[in-house]
């Protein structure tokens, strides 16, 4: 076995790893204030790529100069991310706020269901009669997200390392300490896991809990609208059914790393990430998937809490 | 939907007179195949129109079915089983126009072939659909409950196209090649007739996968492929099995080789899909010659479809009009309103007049063509390399 090979694959992993982090912060940073696996999550982070797509097609970047994209790319990344949160915020307020109180798997049917709309969303936003959407004749088929980007190396040796992969890193790492700085070192973090203790004793101490609960869900969308738009500068394709695929993974990810844990998600996300790597290379890639979710079967038997899960009822 | 084209069929039917016959298409309207679906639909629109709507005394009318769904975006098993029971139940019904994929031809052929109703598919290239032994054990037998063959393709079958794309790589230069699927009974069947050919050929397979097709990336897959030093990567798979993103992160590995891909690439959603990755470096083998590459009879139809359609007819559109063509072609000769008759009729196609030269229907269903085209990707568009298989 060559060692850069081995290297090779880490960076791979680790760098689509961090992908999967992304959305899966969004996932626990919500199920860690309410207990509701968000499963429209996925499907949001879908539609942030199509709010994406749509941007960079209708302010023309695919021809743009690197200059340009310099300023570009980071206004869509906070477009995107105010999408996200819009939607969220909307959603928690028509559709959770009521169901407040209601019986655990009553929200949790209605997420699902939220994704199957958001799905169609996608659907219909595929056929958006624009060049970047293939002039919306297939609405279906997966779009391709210009290479922004491009494939350049920062290092171009033993081992390949692409710009892209510093690209996540330094999105992904950066937003993960802003949020345990969020979680841990601000009011609203304190009134934020006051809510995820005890809501009730939190209202008697004079916490607005639905305030709190709205900025949750609206931190949770933006980070998908965020996410979205280093999928797609990453993988450069998008389309409406990968909300799902991702958001398993995500979902996976967030569970593997203790749900409502945030630095667990990212781990979560880093070891699925690898152990796709090393599984497509070593074994037939068919197999991939099942050794993904058998990580996790071994992994909650023997610790059922998550890698950084604890067993406390702290959850932030 | 289905009703209110019923509803149509039965006017038209009223306003005749006379006794109607349908053609019943079930094709993928909805998902990345629309496209060629619409195509070939308007590809049996024209030949309908070109008979003025009439064949042997009977009022003919065309009864369009989709069997793909919004939440498969492509062809789903239920809906094909549901198309292939209408068109059964439907007494005016004579001709089975279909399917697109393989996989869903699977499971409308045992239950026509029961019903006695002829089908004849413009798409499905499976080799064990209609070929003895070169199938399952079991293929074609377990198509054909009542021992009758009902069964016809107007495209050349895989095992031609397979071994086409070997020979193709091999002129082009290939040594190693990797071989990738998408799983699928179009896909597999075809990397597996690939890589048998490439062997006998001389060319190295350095290796053989079946990938997951809704996967983001490939990217430690190309990393696997670079390791093995294949200069070849051939993929048996569609544009909705993500051929498109094979070819983007071959691009982005850094992986200089040549991409062949099959006929189920052959359409403009693929070079949506995969954007500037497919120039110059990837390869197409197609079922059949390109638009506009016919000639004679094939170039008057292109310029017939541009005219009545307004756009350039997709590549399948020919075959969908070839369909047609040769069910009118068998109803006329047959002269009854009989599944049985009309059936027989088209089993005993010889040496008919098509758009695509002069061919027959041999004892299996399938036409005696074997011209198959290569194409590349140029500036965004297919273009035709050569005629290969010849």
């Amino acid at each position: 076995m060559d060692g850069w090979l081995i290297l090779q694959l880490l960076i791979e992993g680790l760098s689509y790893g961090m992908i999967i982090a992304l959305i899966a912060l969004g996932y626990t940073m919500v199920y860690g204030v309410v207990e509701l696996i968000n499963f429209a999550h996925g499907d949001l982070f879908m539609l942030g790529c199509y709010a994406a797509l749509t941007l960079v097609g209708g302010l023309g970047l695919a021809t743009a100069t690197p200059a340009t994209l310099w300023w570009a790319l980071p206004l869509i990344a906070i477009a995107c991310a105010a999408f996200g949160a819009l939607i969220n915020l909307g959603v928690e307020r028509v559709v959770y706020r009521p169901l407040r109180g209601a019986p655990k798997v009553t929200v949790l049917v209605t997420a699902i269901g939220l994704s199957f709309v958001f799905i169609n969303l996608g659907l219909f936003w595929g056929g958006a009669p624009m060049e970047v959407f293939g002039g919306g004749r297939a609405p279906s088929s997966p779009k391709d997200f210009p290479n922004l980007i491009g494939d350049t190396t920062v290092y171009d040796g033993v081992v390949r390392i692409a710009l892209k992969d510093v690209l996540v890193v330094a999105v992904t790492v950066p937003l993960l300490i802003a949020l345990t700085w969020l979680v841990k070192g601000t009011s609203l973090g304190r009134a934020m896991r006051a809510v995820a203790q005890a809501p009730t004793a939190a209202r008697l101490m004079g916490v607005d809990v639905d305030r709190v609960i709205a900025i949750t869900f609206a931190v949770g969308g933006a980070l998908a609208g965020i996410a979205a738009v280093v999928y797609g500068l990453y993988i450069t394709s998008v389309s409406f059914d990968m909300g799902f695929r991702m958001g398993l993974y995500a979902f996976t990810a967030a569970v593997l790393g203790g749900i409502g844990n945030l630095p667990g998600a990212v781990l979560g996300g880093l070891v699925i990430g690898v152990a796709r790597s090393f599984s497509d290379v070593f074994l037939p890639t068919e197999w991939t998937n099942a050794i993904i979710f058998l990580v996790l079967i071994l992994l909650l038997v023997f610790r059922p809490t998550g890698l950084l899960g604890s067993t406390a009822r702290e959850k932030v | 939907m289905l009703l209110r084209l019923i509803a149509i069929a039965v006017c038209v039917a009223t306003l005749s007179g006379g006794e109607t016959i349908a053609l019943v298409s079930s094709l993928p309207h909805t998902g990345s195949a629309g496209g060629q679906a619409n195509s070939i639909v308007n590809g049996i629109r024209m030949a309908i129109d070109e008979v003025g709507g009439e064949v042997a005394g009977f009022a003919l009318t065309h009864i369009q079915l989709d069997d793909a769904t919004p939440e498969r975006g492509q062809w789903d098993p239920n809906a094909e089983d549901t198309n292939a029971r209408n068109a059964i139940a439907n007494p005016d019904a004579m001709v089975y126009i279909g399917t697109f994929n393989s996989g869903a031809a699977k499971i409308a052929m045992p239950k026509l072939n029961a019903a006695g109703l002829a089908m004849i598919s413009p798409a499905n290239t499976y080799t064990g659909l209609t070929k003895p032994g070169k199938g399952a054990a079991n293929e074609p037998a377990v198509y054909r409950p009542s021992g009758t063959v009902t069964y016809f393709r107007v495209v050349p079958a895989d095992d031609i196209q397979g071994l086409v794309g070997a020979q193709w790589a091999k002129e082009m230069g290939a040594k190693k090649a990797y071989v990738l699927h998408d799983k699928e009974l179009y896909g597999q069947g075809l990397a597996e007739v690939f890589r048998a050919s490439a062997e006998k050929l001389g060319i190295e397979v350095v290796g053989y996968d079946g990938i997951n097709s809704k996967e983001p990336n490939y990217r430690s897959l190309v990393t696997k492929i670079r390791v093995k030093g294949a200069d070849t990567v051939y993929f048996g798979g569609t544009t909705q099995t993500n051929g498109g993103q094979i070819a983007k992160d071959l691009v982005a590995g850094g992986l200089d080789v040549k991409y062949i891909v099959p006929d189920g690439c052959y359409e403009s959603a693929f070079i949506e899909a995969a954007g500037a990755a497919l120039e110059g470096r990837c390869f197409l083998t197609f079922g059949g010659v390109p638009p506009e590459e016919l000639t004679g009879a094939g170039k008057t139809f292109v310029d017939a479809y541009v005219a009545k359609f307004g756009g350039r007819p997709e590549a399948y559109a020919v075959y969908g009009y070839e369909c047609a063509r040769v069910a009118i072609d068998a109803i006329r000769r047959a002269g009854v309103k009989d599944r049985a008759a009309i059936n027989a009729a088209i089993a005993a196609t010889r040496d008919f007049p098509g758009v695509l030269g002069t061919w027959s229907f041999d004892e299996n269903g399938d036409t005696s063509m074997t011209v198959m085209s290569g194409n590349t990707v140029k500036d965004g568009k297919f273009a035709f390399v050569k005629l290969l298989g010849q």
